[in-house]
């Protein structure tokens, strides 16, 4: 039956098992170079335009004020036949000083469109380190008591399954529950501690998940040793479980970080103030602190980018909070990978 | 001589029962050794499989006794017993018999399952130092007893770790990663764990199943010299390791106990032929 030498054989012609394994080839790697373009023309778009409003080509580089002051009102109007552009304070200043220059001159106003937007990061920040000590703590928790301690039963599965099912439900419904529960029937009304536990709620389920996946994938040999040298499962769980699930942990954090960082809808219902005079830490009581509704990046984004006229005078603070909201997150999330990075150089195994 | 809390009262043991497996009548290599381990017609199930039948076996102090037998008998199943590994595993218990460790039954509700485990060592299979420094490894059975003082763990690290004959390859490192050393040196990193909180009784599972021959040695010149303080359980798929090192062997097959005599009677004189067709390697 064999026609052909193995020489012959094996010295490649084409056949069409082979044009459709380069075929298939090209089409996985279009795909995927199609995504990259994508995020690239994202990334470069708000970092070529945001950036252009943050960075600056003289001393100190960077817009300070933008970064640092709260937002303000946008004035324009014609002055001494040039358009003049100023914030609410100084164009108070300037219309004092001008009273007679400026009488009868049109001025348009666009709301946020000056100052900056200190008050939006800290309440991100904010907004973000609450709810993920809480979804940690009680993510971890619950992980632990699923992996190492439930027996496998209808109820416990039937409780993953609604654990699961938990992280599909949209972030308008998490929203909608925070905002009836903890704001109308516990009465925190539109605050942080309100949308730390909404945040929190949302992203329970990833943490719960992956959490239980990171413990579960540390070897059962550590555990066997710790037991066999007379620990209890606590002492087990507490040295020798979860120090070398927290990489795997901190994994699931970092999406969640990006999650609750952005996700506005939860936030407008239960935690956030289109505009807020003080800043957070300025409040009477400290038990207040909590109480408060912040300003917040994503919601501020929401406002400037679809409550304000779009225009050249407008368009600078819609990119630039947006760049900054990006830097926000990925600043956090990084702080995340490098905490992960030591502890798996820590816990080698 | 230890003892485990809560002690019973002295009860009528069933040891004295006619047993059903055959045990060939040898003497044991020392005489006077005293049963510290007491396995009485032990039957044991993972769910509804039955693994174990009818085990009755008694492990003297301060020998070396071998369980043998071909893989899947059972062997590390009835080691696992003697610590209470097995209540890891949901559906796995001794559904009969008895267990006793110094006249105490180990499976009595009363047992205090910590105390015996810190009196009944294991050193597993798959060497498992725990992803820390050497120093953590071997005070790690002590801290979580409560033990702070520096004094104290350091010289419980020295003795354990001359105890494993491993000070001398490793008290320059002791603060860095145990993951660092060699399979063998990580296995008697592992038995220098045990040793540390002065179990009574070590097992070892395989411990040498993972080891390149000289380590093998290494470890089996170690288990020689830690009868002397120690009563060791030892499972091994290696019959010459048995030879070696044991007492006394127990020959497994099909989670029945075939034959238990000295490890001499065993290997030169076995009274069942299945056993002696194990021995000389014609299956298994
Ligand atoms: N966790 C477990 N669950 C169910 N059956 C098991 C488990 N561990 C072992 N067994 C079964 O028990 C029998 C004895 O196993 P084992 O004690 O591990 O044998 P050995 O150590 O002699 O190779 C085997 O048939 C094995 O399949
Ligand atoms: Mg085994």
């Amino acid at each position: 039956m064999k026609a052909t030498t193995t020489a012959q054989a094996i010295y490649g012609r084409p056949t069409s098992a082979k044009r459709i394994e380069t075929g298939v080839f090209w089409l996985l790697r279009l795909c995927t170079y199609f995504v990259l373009l994508c995020a690239a023309f994202i990334f470069w778009d708000i970092g070529a335009k945001g950036g252009a409003v943050i960075f600056k080509s003289s001393a100190p580089f960077i817009n300070v004020p933008f970064l640092t002051e709260a937002p303000e009102t946008l004035n324009v109007f014609d002055y001494q036949g040039g358009k003049r552009t100023m914030g609410d304070r100084a164009f108070r200043q300037f219309k004092a000083e001008h009273e007679a220059e400026l009488k009868g001159v049109p001025v348009e106003t666009y709301v946020y469109s000056a100052g900056g937007i200190f008050p939006n990061i800290a309440g991100t920040v904010l907004l973000v380190l609450g709810s993920m000590l809480i979804a940690l703590v009680l993510g971890v928790l619950s992980a632990i008591y699923l992996s190492e301690y439930a027996t496998d039963g209808p109820f416990i599965r039937f409780l993953r399954l609604a654990i699961i099912n938990l992280a599909g439900v949209p972030s308008i419904v998490f929203g909608l529950f925070g905002f009836g529960l903890f704001v109308i029937a516990f009465d925190f009304g539109v605050s942080l501690l309100a949308g730390w536990l909404t945040l929190a709620f949302m992203v329970l389920p990833v943490i719960i998940t992956a959490s239980e996946e990171a413990l579960k994938a540390v070897p059962k040999g550590y555990r066997e040793a710790s037991l066999a040298l007379g620990a209890t499962k606590l002492q087990t769980i507490r040295n020798n479980v979860l120090p070398y699930a927290l990489p795997g942990i901190l994994t699931s954090s970092v999406l969640a970080i990006a999650r609750v960082a952005g996700e506005t809808a939860p936030m407008m219902f239960t935690a956030a103030f289109v505009m807020r005079d003080e800043l957070p830490w300025q409040v009477q009581r400290w038990t207040e602190f909590v109480f408060q509704g912040v300003m917040a990046l994503p919601y501020h984004i929401y406002v400037v980018a679809s409550k304000i006229p779009q225009n050249e005078y407008t368009r600078d603070v819609q990119y630039g909070t947006a760049f900054v909201f990006l830097f926000t997150v990925a600043a956090i999330a990084m702080t995340a990978v490098i905490l992960r990075q030591r502890l798996r150089k820590k816990y080698q195994w | 001589m230890v003892t485990l809390a809560p002690m019973p009262e002295p009860t009528v043991t069933p040891s004295a029962a006619p047993r059903p497996v055959a045990v060939a009548p040898a003497a044991p290599a020392n005489p006077a050794a005293r049963a510290v381990i007491e396995i009485d017609d032990v039957d044991f199930n993972y769910g509804a499989a039955r693994a174990l039948h009818d085990i009755t076996l008694n492990i003297p102090e301060r020998q070396v006794t071998a369980f043998i037998g071909p893989s899947g008998c059972g062997k590390s199943t009835l080691l696992r017993c003697l610590n209470r590994m097995n209540d890891l595993i949901d559906g796995a218990r001794v559904s009969a018999g008895q267990i006793r460790i110094d006249g105490v039954d180990i499976n009595d509700p009363r047992v205090d399952i910590i105390e015996l485990r810190k009196r009944v060592g294991m050193v597993f299979q798959k060497s498992n130092p725990f992803p820390k420094s050497i120093y953590e490894n071997i005070t790690y059975g002590l801290r979580i007893q409560g033990q702070k003082s520096k004094a104290r763990l350091d010289e419980v690290v020295e003795r354990s770790l001359r105890g494993a004959a491993l000070w001398d390859e490793v008290k320059d490192r002791l603060h860095e990663s145990a993951l660092g050393m060699s399979g063998g040196q990580q296995q008697r990193l592992c038995i220098a764990r045990a040793i540390a909180v002065e179990p009574e009784i070590i097992l070892m599972d395989e411990p040498c199943s993972a080891l390149d021959p000289i380590a093998t040695a290494k470890v089996e010149e170690l288990i020689h010299e830690l009868k002397k303080q120690f009563t060791i359980v030892i499972v091994t798929h290696n019959m010459q390791q048995a030879a070696r090192c044991s007492d006394r062997t127990a020959f497994f097959y099909l989670g029945k106990l075939v034959e238990y005599a000295d490890t001499r009677t065993i290997f030169m004189n076995p009274a069942n032929p299945q056993t002696e067709a194990y021995v000389s390697g014609r299956f298994g």
